[in-house]
């Protein structure tokens, strides 16, 4: 019954990423950091993106969110040419579709977790509700708790909240349980796969822990600014079973 | 050079934004000192030069008239040096291109005589010869007010028959260096009064002064008492018409200069001191915070095995680098702004060098007063570095801690996240909230003392001359008339309403004070002097009894209901004992009051006036100036309006640049305090303003975060500056009232809105530089590095 249904709507495809270049000066020498890159992403997807430092993951992730532009080559999301917009441009792109998760989850010190959702609500054109989206992350206890009150895996999972509220169509994680310890980090991916599975936000993880790939759709392998490898996971894993 | 000095210049290159603007800061603070405390050096002693050089004497005295004789029994009182006796008139001129009236003090010299008491610098020309009686040497304010130059002849009214005197030189007097008539004006009126020195020879025979003198001047021996020399000189004088011996403190050029040179000195001091305050908390701040983001490289050098001494001095050399910076820019400026100062107070005293050499003891101390505002503001955060332990260093600055304070208790949904943040950070680091509003506060303060201070002279100006003296011309007749005259008076030509006045010198005396003043006589419910006082309320004059100043009340030690001795100083010198039946806070001078008739009766005299307040019709003005100069019992004619415009001009050119001045120092610190306030900011926060960026916040929006911080501070300092203004503005008004004149205290709105308006230009400025900052903000660094 499931596999009909997703046979008959096809994912829309929301990213068209165009043999896409990157190139950068770094002091005296010219670093190439994307070579080429072709890649699709779908909407509702979980994808995984592998590589070592260096490898270029990073910088994609970057043009994808609309922080970077590639050197050469076309990124589109759904009607928005990425790879020419300007500083308004992609600022706009960002605020309406784009949320974020960091390694060092990056939240105001001086606002309170539901706060720090709410800043965001404020800018953000359909919004959900700042505690429907603490409720998400498991957190409606601690909303009036300051990130110095929080722990790291609740300080993340704050961030998780703060860049869902604004319901956004692509939720870009870079290292998102880099600096979590395992039983931590494994609550905070049941949360992104929580979130894609319910609203159905495509959404995209970096990281070089290769055991978090067993939960994506797909997992997208890059060396030396390249895609070397896209597999697709036949059945995702679900988080408790995955360990390392 | 170590690697340590290295790190120290590259340190001081990469926050040089900052570092500027401490350095722009302290020489505000230096140059002001530099300047002011040079000028107030050179003044005091081109001053002391001059006299010196130019034998200022010791004791002025006036009298009627005295044989030559009486001249020779005062040298020989014991501790005098030297005595010249002299003929002293003031007389009516008419200069040429002038349409008013002017007055001229001749002065009679011997035209062989040089070196004597009050010798003449001789600016241009030549002294007169002894034979031509009708050649004159003019004072060169008065000569160029007029555009006078030797050749140029001017016509006076000399003991009633007109005389043509020629110009044949233009020279200085130590007497007067400040150039007015008397205690009863205010400011030097250079086109409508001179001082014009002429051969002794001619005056005493056109004034029937042959063998007599009028006015006698006295140096003293070293160590002599003047107070005793004064004593003996009265006693030997009173007989000739005496109004009594004084000393220099009492002589009018001199006492105006002294004030004025001792100002500089209270500006010398405050001055300097805010701005270097405001410096050393510039330091303070910003080495806090360098501190704290070189933690980790303090803690490696440490672990290298650098000593806390090596560390501590490493950034007490910044500071101090910084300070020295600021100390020499600030001392070049001092000295190029002294220059220019110097040019304008040479003009404005008329002294004849006036050397601006700053002494190199005030560099030295401009040094040492940086120095000690540099180290002050770095001592904290320098500390803090010496005491960090290596391992605790090497660990990230703890995440800041917020705790729910006072803004929460506020309803949620009243304030958008982003006030939030902003109010919270201000509430976590109080101090330093009030440190920034402190430097705005100050510059707030000195715009509106600045603008406080010119208010208070308008409001003078105004209750002076449009209220409490409403005529336009006072005639002063050269000797007592009767009444009859006053009526001529006010037959003349566009005269619309006359009133007549008595002027009669006294000394008025309680217990054992004694001050020297004149007594005016005045209509009772006269329309044109209202007895207007300090706060514009009108008072009227007693029918009865004497009305004094309240400054001549205060130093008498008199009140209300009290009697005072009143010494008539001229003709049969009536001694009385009068009522005090009134005092008046009065704006201008020490004076006396009295009903004209009971002056009058006083005096035993019938209906006498000493001359007339006019209303005159300005259409008709020209033909009864022209009048006047040649009306032989008029002995002087002063001009209000003539005499406000040169007040005016005179404030505009002295303390034009020195205002100017001060308010780019406002600017200056204001804009210091606001950018290195944002920076820092910036710096602290930079992290957190790039996640921003990242999740859709605009730039402008982050800007207006960032900035927010700043717009509170200097808005929540506003009002204190207007207070602390105010209450300065108060202070000085205290300090400046002096016998001669009281200020009102008055702060105009539109001092308030100048303040304002500076301060936010300053702000504007100090948020577009940090913006510019904010646009070069890494986004994209933010997702990977921790700070």
């Amino acid at each position: 019954m499931a596999s009909t249904i997703h046979a008959a709507a096809r994912p829309e495809v929301v990213f068209q990423v165009r043999s896409v270049s990157k190139t950068y000066q770094s002091g005296d020498i010219l670093v190439v950091a994307l070579r080429s890159v072709e890649l699709e992403l779908s909407a509702g997807e979980f994808v995984v993106f592998l590589g070592p430092s260096g490898s270029g993951k990073s910088t994609l992730l970057n043009i994808l969110g609309g922080l970077d532009t590639p050197t050469s080559g076309d990124v589109r999301f759904r009607d928005h040419w990425l790879s020419q917009a300007d500083d308004a441009g992609l600022t706009r792109f960002r605020r309406e579709h784009v949320g974020f998760v960091f390694q060092f989850y990056n939240l105001i010190p001086s606002l309170t977790a539901l706060e720090n959702v709410t800043l965001v609500t404020e800018i953000a054109e359909h919004p959900m509700d700042p505690q429907e989206a603490l409720r998400l992350v498991g957190l409606t206890e601690r909303q009036n708790h300051f990130p110095s009150q929080l722990s790291g895996g609740e300080q993340q999972r704050v961030a998780i909240a703060r860049a869902i509220a604004k319901n956004p169509d692509i939720l870009l994680c870079d290292e998102p349980t880099g600096a979590l310890d395992f039983p931590t980090a494994k609550l905070v991916l049941d949360v992104l796969a929580h979130i894609n599975e319910e609203l159905h936000t495509l959404v995209a993880v970096i990281t070089h822990n290769t055991a978090i790939a067993a939960m994506a759709d797909r997992v997208i392998r890059l060396r030396s600014g390249e895609i070397v490898e896209i597999t697709h996971n036949e059945r995702k894993a679900r988080t408790e079973e995955l360990v390392w | 050079m170590t690697t340590l000095h290295r790190k120290l210049f590259r340190d001081l290159i990469h926050m040089r934004g900052q570092a500027f603007a401490i350095v722009l800061v302290i020489a505000c603070g230096v140059a002001s000192f530099v300047t002011m405390r040079a000028m107030y050096r050179s003044l005091l002693r081109s001053q002391a030069d001059y006299y010196a050089q130019y034998r200022f004497p010791d004791i002025f005295a006036a009298v009627k008239r005295a044989p030559e004789g009486v001249a020779k029994r005062i040298r020989e009182i014991p501790g005098v040096a030297e005595v010249k006796p002299r003929v002293v008139m003031d007389v009516m001129l008419d200069v040429p291109g002038l349409a008013e009236p002017a007055v001229g003090r001749l002065i009679s010299i011997r035209p062989g005589e040089r070196g004597g008491l009050n010798d003449l610098f001789l600016r241009r020309g030549r002294f007169m010869h002894q034979a031509a009686g009708s050649e004159v040497i003019a004072s060169e304010a008065f000569a160029k007010a007029n555009g006078l130059v030797p050749g140029n002849q001017i016509d006076a009214v000399i003991n009633g028959r007109w005389q043509r005197l020629t110009i044949v030189g233009i020279a200085l007097s130590p007497e007067y260096i400040y150039e007015i008539r008397g205690s009863g004006s205010l400011f030097p009126d250079n086109k409508r009064f001179g001082v014009l020195w002429i051969s002794a020879d001619a005056l005493t025979a056109a004034l029937n002064m042959k063998g007599a003198f009028n006015s006698i001047v006295v140096s003293l021996q070293p160590h002599a008492s003047e107070a005793a020399v004064i004593a003996q000189m009265d006693r030997i004088l009173e007989r000739y018409g005496s109004l009594g011996a004084y000393g220099r403190s009492d002589q009018i050029s001199h006492r105006f200069i002294s004030d004025e040179i001792a100002q500089n000195r209270i500006s010398a001091t405050v001055i300097p001191a805010i701005f270097l305050a405001v410096a050393a908390l510039l330091v303070h701040l910003s080495f806090s915070r360098l501190v704290n983001m070189q933690r980790s490289e303090i803690a490696v050098i440490k672990a290298f095995g650098y000593s806390n001494w090596q560390v501590g001095a490493h950034y007490v050399q910044f500071s101090v680098l910084i300070g020295m910076a600021g100390c020499l820019l600030g001392c070049v400026v001092g000295w190029y702004f002294g220059i220019r100062l110097a040019a304008i107070y040479a003009e404005f005293y008329r002294f004849p060098i006036l050397v601006y050499r700053p002494e190199l003891r005030i560099f030295l101390w401009a040094v040492l007063i940086t120095g000690s505002a540099a180290l002050a503001g770095a001592i904290a955060p320098v500390m803090r570095a010496v005491a960090l332990p290596p391992a605790e260093a090497m660990r990230p600055e703890a995440p800041p801690r917020f705790r729910s304070r006072i803004i929460d208790r506020l309803r949620p949904g009243w304030i958008s996240p982003g006030l939030r943040m902003t109010l919270r950070n201000l509430e976590r680091q109080p101090w330093r909230a009030l440190a920034s509003a402190f430097a705005i506060c100050c510059s707030v303060m000195i715009v509106v003392v600045v603008f406080g201070m010119f208010d208070a002279l308008d409001r003078m100006m105004e209750i002076q001359f449009r209220d409490a003296q409403r005529e336009d011309i006072v005639v002063t007749l050269n000797e007592v008339h009767s009444a009859r005259t006053r009526l001529e008076l006010a037959r003349l030509p566009g005269v619309i309403r006359s009133e007549p006045f008595r002027i009669v010198p006294v000394r008025l005396s309680y217990e054992h004070r004694s001050k020297k003043t004149t007594l005016l006589g005045l209509l009772r419910g006269s329309e044109m002097r209202p007895m207007i006082d300090r706060n514009g309320k009108s008072n009227a004059i007693p029918r009865s009894g004497i009305m004094i100043s309240a400054t001549l009340a205060d130093a008498l030690h008199v009140r209300p209901g009290e009697k005072l001795r009143v010494e008539v100083l001229e003709g049969s010198r009536t001694v009385r004992e009068v009522l005090v039946a009134a005092t008046v806070d009065d704006l201008l001078g020490a004076n006396a009051y009295m009903d004209l008739h009971a002056l009058n009766r006083m005096m035993q005299e019938d209906h006498s006036i000493s001359g007339a307040l006019l209303q005159v019709d300005a259409a008709k003005q020209q033909e009864l100036y022209q009048l006047l100069k040649r009306l032989p019992a008029v002995a002087a004619v002063s001009i209000k309006d003539a005499e406000v415009n040169s007040f005016k001009d005179t404030i505009d050119r002295s303390m034009g640049l020195s205002l100017g001045t001060l308010m780019i120092f406002a600017c200056i610190i204001a804009m210091g305090m606001i950018y290195n306030g944002a920076r820092i900011a910036l710096s602290e926060r930079g992290r957190e303003l790039a996640t921003l960026r990242v999740l859709g916040f605009t730039r402008n929006e982050i800007t207006a975060l960032l900035l927010g911080e700043q717009a509170i501070i200097t808005i929540a300092a506003l009002p204190f500056g207007f207070i602390a203004g105010y209450a300065i503005c108060a202070v000085m008004v205290e300090r400046m009232q002096t016998e001669l004149y009281r200020m009102p205290l008055v702060v105009y709105p539109s001092s308030y809105a100048w303040a304002v308006l500076i301060v936010l230009i300053a702000a504007a400025v100090s948020g577009l530089l940090v913006s510019r900052r904010i646009a070069k903000l890494d986004i994209v660094s933010v997702l990977k590095a921790r700070e």
